[in-house]
């Protein structure tokens, strides 16, 4: 849980700053630290950001009544349903944070294998 | 093994994000596309906030306040000029700021900087024309005059003030799909776009065409067939109208101005989609007993809105109207004393010479007699992705050699190109006219006004409180002799240079007719008694007459009548052409559903409206009937383009030369056409084809449907920014002029008096932004007919309920 918690205020905080990308440090840094298992690692990094993604994009969207949303959703899927892109959005932050978060894991292994 | 494994995820992990932050040839980088972060996310925006704002600005000078009201229309009020304009650069910019660089891009020749060698041609084109060279000439101009030196700095620090606030989160959305950044801007930007202007405006030319129609048919024909004053006419210069001035000598052409035309060069056609209306009635003919003008410039309707609506107030100034986002002041508009308004003329200030060189190496011209030195300017077209281009581009004192030989050589021994003489070229300074018409009061100010303006040249149509209207066919008219560049020119002799100008104070103009009104429609500037050539060819004059028509009737005028008239769909070129075609038609051999249309246009009332059946049969079929006609006679071959006469030569043809040798369709050997066999075939041809294409007659063949108009954004395929099939009737050669690409772009109704009041609509919004609700709310006001009161303000403390936001810059 704290790893998750972790990653989603950390993320938040660095994107507001740095470029979108930062997820993926954010991600590897916090699993890097502390993860017990991989699968937890990917779960842990996919989560913080999606969730973090997932709100700050309902709120822009319902804010400003998803006039962009649609016309995105048109020209990116070709379907007027928005909630496409809601999904979409959280899916891709996610992963990057997921494979980070994988990636932060099994290289803290190598380092725990030769102590 | 577990080196392995953490060197493979680090790998997959870091590929991934690496993928996601890059373009790929089209495809936008998803990763940062997505991001709510960073992403289109960022641009989705709300209605203007109730509680206002406060930004601070380097370079301003005082503190300016900006009203926002409830279609977010600026209210700028400044204390001082510089101030006006710099705020005018950094609202228009906050609004537009991707379309005010894009449109420059272009213009300037570097699309292929953005997204690569696909738009290569185009900016070759662009470059070739001497839009770059034509820009720095007009900079020039600008800069020699101190105000418009002033107006042009002072909005370009405004944009840039506006630009060095952007950080990539906040960049306007189109940035983020094509994957590119802003850059400076810099005042030549702003002679881009005029030029641009000038470009959609004043480029077309049939000379090439023209000439070898005289190759295929002799003096004689072409002369008949392509005439110089139009069968039927209304010229915007009332005939009859007496000239008070005493004309310069004319030019004597040539002994012998023929040419060939020894390559096909791929020139822009005339568009007769983009042409506008604008009128104004004299205080006698309206009820409030002030004039009232109006006006509708018809252009390729785009996203995000061609125009953008501002209100500027100085100590000296209090102007509304629209600008061109990247252009300071406000081309169409009023104050309190006064309204003006514009149409294209469309006059002949394009023409091509035949350049003979000296030798292969294209350092020398023969002109006049002498070898003169040809310049060579190099440009260099930037192409993402790839190396830089450079292409050399030869210059004549006519202008730039558009097209080398070598493409298509001619003779081996005798390079030939053609340059082109262009009024684009000339150091003008068009800033100028509308830093005066913004402040001017008086008939005399509007003519002063207008003698500083070059091109392109426009109607342009005036009124004021004191009750005077007043129309003048304005720019830099080159004086030529008649029907010069109507065919392509010898570029070795002096005789078919232009020979000066006709002077500013000799344009056409007209000051309160007895007739009580004044218009203008595209159509020729003048009847036969002007004494200089601005055109052989004008627009059809079908829209101005039907104007005309309407304004003649009309007593006691209002702006409700005005505003009814802009969106007048009755279809005149069909109420001239029916009658005579129907008669022609043979009726034996029609199908059943060839005679429900023959009943469904005879008993047609001429409203090109959106359900209108008989409105899409006409149109078709119109199209088809001229193409049948002229085809055979004008053969389409590559190296050998060639064009049709125009409608009014067709509908002359039909109703008076019935018998004449056009009607025969020359591919058929051993047998002769008359005009009913060609008037029926094409009648049932457009029939058939509809009914393929809508099914059987019915509302499938309704005319909104079948026209499709569209506003589309200005990148090509992004229908998702587009508003596509607007149910609104009108078209090509209607008043209402909205046709499938191009339309009304601004419509504007000023009642003149003691309180100006004024109302306006385009279609699309004030925001550039897709991701704003001010994108496309005027979209359905627009296409209804319908207009917007434009709140004029005589101060900032004035309370309007519309008011809806407030904006402090301040240092």
């Amino acid at each position: 849980m704290l790893p998750f918690l972790v990653i989603a205020v950390l993320s938040a905080v660095a994107q507001f700053f740095l470029p979108w990308w930062s997820i993926a440090l954010v991600a590897f840094g916090v699993c890097f630290w502390r993860s017990r298992t991989g699968w937890r690692a990917f779960g842990n990094g996919f989560l913080g950001i999606a969730v973090v993604w997932f709100v700050y994009a309902l709120i822009i969207h319902l804010q400003t009544g998803g006039i962009l949303t649609g016309r995105m959703a048109e020209l990116l899927f070709k379907t007027k349903t928005p909630v496409l892109l809601l999904l979409i959005t959280p899916l891709i932050g996610g992963l990057v944070g997921g494979l980070a978060g994988l990636a932060g894991r099994q290289v803290r292994a190598v380092f725990a294998g030769k102590p | 093994m577990k080196v392995v494994k953490a060197l493979f995820c680090l790998l997959i992990s870091i590929s991934l994000t690496v993928a996601l932050n890059q373009q790929w040839g089209t495809v936008p980088a998803f990763g940062r596309l997505l991001s709510p972060f960073e992403g289109f996310w960022q641009n989705a925006e709300t209605a203007d906030p109730v509680a206002g704002n406060n930004i601070s600005l380097k370079g301003i000078r005082e503190e300016v306040t900006v009203l926002y009201d409830d279609l977010h229309v600026p209210h700028v009020f400044a204390k001082n000029d510089f101030d006006a304009y710099f705020a005018q650069g950094y609202i228009t910019a906050r609004d537009r700021l991707w379309q005010m660089e894009f449109q420059t891009h272009a213009a300037a020749g570097r699309i292929s900087e953005l997204i690569g060698d696909r738009a290569l041609e185009l900016d070759r084109y662009n470059r070739r024309l001497g839009m770059t060279y034509g820009a720095e000439k007009s900079l020039e101009g600008i800069s020699q005059n101190p105000n418009s030196k002033l107006v042009l700095e002072a909005y370009s620090a405004g944009i840039n003030a506006y630009i060095d606030q952007l950080k990539p989160a906040t960049y306007p959305i189109e940035y983020k799909l094509l994957g590119y950044s802003p850059e400076p801007w810099t005042p030549i930007k702003v002679a881009f776009l005029l030029k641009q202007m000038t470009q959609t405006l004043a480029a077309g030319a049939d000379d090439l065409m023209m000439t070898n129609i005289r190759r295929h048919l002799g003096p004689a024909l072409t002369a008949n067939l392509f005439p110089d004053y139009p069968f039927k006419e209304d010229p915007i210069i009332p005939a009859g109208t007496k000239w008070d001035f005493t004309p310069l000598k004319l030019p004597t052409p040539p002994a012998n101005s023929e040419t060939d035309s020894s390559v096909a060069l791929n020139w822009q056609p005339h568009d007769p989609a983009i042409g506008s209306n604008n009128w104004a009635v004299g205080g006698q003919k309206t009820a409030t007993g002030y004039p009232i003008l109006a006006n509708d410039p018809h252009l390729n309707l785009s996203l995000p809105s061609i125009w953008y609506q501002i209100q500027l107030v100085t100590p000296t100034m209090n102007v509304y109207g629209v600008s061109l986002p990247g252009a300071p002041g406000v081309i169409i508009g009023f104050n309190k004393d006064i309204a003006w308004g514009v149409t294209n003329v469309g006059a002949d200030v394009l023409d091509f010479y035949k350049i003979r060189f000296r030798d292969n190496r294209r350092q020398e011209y023969w002109h006049d007699g002498k070898w003169k030195p040809v310049q060579r300017r190099v440009e260099v077209i930037k192409v993402k992705g790839k190396p830089a281009l450079s292409d050399t581009v030869l210059y004549t004192h006519h202008g730039p050699v558009v097209y080398l030989p070598e493409e298509k050589p001619f003779r081996d021994n005798i390079p030939t190109g053609y340059a082109v003489r262009w009024i684009a070229h000339e150091a003008d300074n068009g800033i100028q006219t509308f830093y005066l018409l913004n402040r001017a009061k008086t008939y005399d100010d509007y003519v002063k006004a207008l003698s500083y303006y070059s091109a392109p040249a426009q109607n342009f149509v005036f009124a004021n409180a004191a009750k005077d209207i007043a129309i003048s066919p304005n720019g830099r008219f080159p004086l030529k002799w008649r029907d010069q560049g109507k065919f392509l020119l010898d570029g070795t002799k002096a005789a078919n240079d232009w020979q000066g100008w006709i002077p500013a104070a000799q344009n056409p103009r007209v000051k309160n007719p007895p007739r009580g009104f004044i218009s203008s429609a595209n159509q020729s500037s003048t009847d036969p008694t002007y004494p200089y050539y601005i055109n052989w060819e004008f627009e059809t004059t079908d829209r101005g007459m039907r104007i005309n028509d309407r304004l003649s009737g009309m007593q006691k005028v209002t702006v409700d009548s005005m505003r009814r008239l802009q969106n007048d769909v009755f279809n005149h070129q069909a109420s001239k052409f029916l009658p005579v075609l129907l008669p022609r038609i043979q009726e034996t051999g029609l199908t059943e559903q060839q005679k429900l249309a023959l009943k469904t246009v005879r008993q047609w009332n001429y409203q090109q409206d959106t359900a209108s059946i008989a409105g899409t049969i006409y149109m078709d079929w119109i199209s088809r009937l001229e193409h049948d006609i002229w085809a055979d006679d004008f053969p389409d071959k590559d190296d050998q383009p060639m064009r049709f006469p125009n409608s009014d030569r067709t509908l002359q043809l039909i109703t008076e030369e019935p018998n004449a040798r056009w009607f025969d369709n020359v591919a058929t050997k051993n047998r002769t056409e008359t005009i009913g066999e060609i008037v029926t075939a094409s009648f049932q041809a457009t029939v058939d084809t509809l009914a393929k294409r809508h099914g059987a007659l019915g509302k499938t063949w309704a005319w909104a449907d079948h026209k499709g108009t569209g506003i589309r954004h200005l990148i090509p395929g992004l229908d998702a920014f587009s508003a596509l099939n607007v149910q609104i009737g009108g078209g090509p050669r209607i008043v209402n002029a909205a046709g499938r690409r191009a339309g009304p772009s601004w419509r504007m109704v000023v009642q003149t008096g003691p309180a100006v009041s004024a109302y306006g609509v385009f279609p699309g919004g004030q925001s550039g932004n897709p991701g704003s609700p001010y994108y496309l709310n005027m979209l359905e006001t627009w296409r209804k007919g319908d207009l917007y009161e434009l709140l004029y303000f005589k101060s900032v403390t004035e309370k309007n309920p519309r008011i809806k936001s407030t904006l402090t810059l301040s240092r």
